[in-house]
């Protein structure tokens, strides 16, 4: 571990962060292969052939695109509700001191922090002792409030960048809150939402354990894909639509990226 | 003339109504915040501490074994369950699981954090955080597919392995009790590589942040004064690396704790406390023994974050 100003990593530790690396992709890289066997009853490998039928296959199946329709409205449902109320928490927390602020922090992120299986059954119990029906809208109520934390986080940390006096010069100047909010507040905090507001679509696109316990007869499509984890129907199908999967949520995560990239504080270090 | 105009600016309130609203707001910080917090704390108070609580009160229930009703009567009857040898064997278990998994974590995240942290410069920073990142936040449900393709008899592992004629090891590893299985896919070493693979990542950053804080000229000093690699890792590197890796650690456990469907998948047929969780409130309609068990994590969780604290974990996050 000795250091030189022009250090190159010790061998051995170059090796140990390539192999940590190639181990977190390598297994992701196989979902593409996969997609493209013509191996239908088991998981062969090498595959005996390649061929691109099964994105055929895909398409034309309905219940796979009732599942993604259904989560995608899921997530930009959730998403909408999670930036109103991440971005309000988010401003009280950061513009005001009051009493209790921590206790904010700690409630906004509990849904993350504890086992999904306890969020997921904490609501069950709770619709069928209101006499709730589960619905699409059970299954967003879970949804919105485990994705306040990404907008929630994301929004504090550049709340804190915005500086006061940016806002007091906008009041001295004669504008009034909203004018400030409109034309000062929002272009400082708007990408540092849109980073969130992809995150919190993605995290919600993606979830299964609480929408086990919240959803009713609907699928989205983490749901679908359980089904299939357990009990395989069509193994092709569920190929392709694992790298379809794959691709959907590494867009949001390198947008969110671009968007916060010059800031002290990255979108998504926290999931 | 412009003081005439700031003081007239002071002077009047301003004629919209929406200047009124915000004057209003201006000169009353309390309701203004009100405003602010209300929404997010009713729709996180009622929705979701409101649903915690009812499930923890369940836990005071018991269920009544003829009818298979639940028995609305303040009880520890079903804390005592718990305490069953099956179930204890369960609790057991997964603490266990979750204590090895974020060992090896640990062991793993630590050379990629280190490097990130130390030597990756530019370009290469970037591609280290990304190369973390995309794994993290891609979807769950995959990731443990994947790993479905590579164990599964037939896949990828069985193929390298006898590639490499090593498939005697293979078969002696899955012949030890306890650990070993059928296959790997059915076995606890799938349920652990599997776990190591999908929570691995959430301690790499914390790791990265708490060593991007250690001063370069700490380590020079450490060898300087004839510290060995290893002396230097062990009394200056670790020491400071530990709050991170402790913050890292709250994820790995936590995530463990209650995952219930790694295990389902990829796994034996011993439960962990997610399935028992799962089952209870599922097939067997036993809530207050669900509820009870979703306590073990919570109790857990909280001693650990407790002891996370006190080690300054926190400011690693």
């Amino acid at each position: 571990m000795r250091s030189d100003k022009s250090t190159s990593a010790p061998f051995g530790l170059k090796i140990a962060a390539a192999s940590g690396l190639l181990f977190l992709h390598l297994p992701l890289l196989l979902i593409f292969l996969y997609a493209f066997t013509t191996e239908e009853k088991s998981y062969q490998f090498p595959p005996p052939g390649l061929t691109l039928k099964w994105f055929a296959v895909t398409w034309e199946r309905a219940d796979v695109w009732q599942a993604l329709w259904l989560s995608v409205r899921v997530a930009s449902i959730s998403t909408m509700i999670a930036l109103v109320l991440g971005t309000l928490c988010a401003a009280a927390v950061s513009q005001t001191r009051f009493f209790g602020r921590e206790t904010i922090s700690l409630l906004v992120i509990l849904p993350i922090a504890l086992p999904g299986i306890i969020t997921g059954i904490a609501l069950r119990s709770a619709f069928s002792l209101a006499d709730i029906p589960f619905s699409f809208w059970t299954i967003v109520l879970g949804h919105a409030t485990f994705c306040i934390v990404v907008v929630y986080n994301n929004a504090v940390a550049r709340f804190r960048r915005v500086s006061g006096s940016l806002m007091e010069a906008s009041m001295d100047l004669g504008a009034n809150g909203f004018q400030t909010f409109r034309y000062i507040i929002l272009p400082n905090i708007g990408t540092a939402l849109l980073a969130g507001g992809m995150l919190a679509f993605a995290l919600s696109f993606d979830e299964v354990i609480v929408t086990t316990f919240t959803g009713g007869q609907q699928s989205t499509l983490p749901i679908w894909m359980l089904q299939e984890l357990i009990r395989p129907r069509q193994r092709p199908v569920t190929n392709v639509v694992a790298m379809v999967v794959v691709i959907v949520t590494f867009l949001p995560i390198l947008g969110a990226y671009y968007l916060t990239r010059d800031g002290d504080q990255i979108a998504g270090s926290g999931k | 003339m412009s003081a005439i105009v700031q003081q007239h600016a002071i002077q009047t309130g301003r004629g919209s109504l929406a200047g009124r609203v915000s004057d209003f707001l201006w000169k009353h910080p309390h309701v203004f915040l009100t405003i602010l917090l209300g929404p997010p704390l009713l729709w996180l108070g009622i929705i979701y501490l409101g649903s915690l609580l009812a499930l923890l009160l369940q836990s005071f229930f018991s269920i009544d074994d003829y009818s298979g009703l639940i028995n609305y009567e303040f009880t520890l009857a079903t804390y005592r369950q718990l305490l069953n040898d099956a179930n204890f064997d369960i609790i057991i278990r997964t603490i266990l699981m979750a204590a090895i998994v974020t060992l090896f974590s640990a062991v793993i995240a630590f050379p990629i954090a280190y490097y990130a942290a130390r030597y990756a410069r530019g370009k290469w920073k970037v591609i280290f955080y990304l190369g973390v990142m995309l794994p993290l936040w891609s979807s769950y449900l995959v990731k443990i597919y994947a790993w479905k393709l590579i164990l599964a008899k037939e896949g990828i592992l069985t193929w390298l392995v006898t590639k490499l004629n090593l498939l005697w090891l293979l078969d002696a590893w899955l012949s030890l009790p306890v650990i070993g299985g059928n296959s790997l896919s059915v076995s606890y070493t799938g349920t652990f590589i599997v776990f190591v693979y999908v929570w691995m990542p959430f301690m790499i950053l914390p790791i990265q942040a708490a060593l991007e804080r250690v001063p370069t000229n700490l380590i020079e000093a450490s060898s300087d004064l004839g510290g060995t690699p290893q002396q230097t890792f062990r009394h200056v590197l670790f020491p400071l690396a530990l709050p991170g890796i402790v913050a890292g650690s709250i994820f790995t456990f936590s995530l463990t704790l209650g995952d219930y469907i790694i295990p389902q998948i990829i796994g034996s047929s011993r439960l962990f406390i997610g399935q028992a969780v799962y089952a209870q409130q599922g097939t067997a309609g036993n809530i207050p023994l669900a509820a009870a068990f979703t306590v073990v994590p919570i109790i857990i969780m909280g001693l650990y974050l407790w002891m996370a604290r006190r080690m300054g974990a926190f400011d690693a996050l």
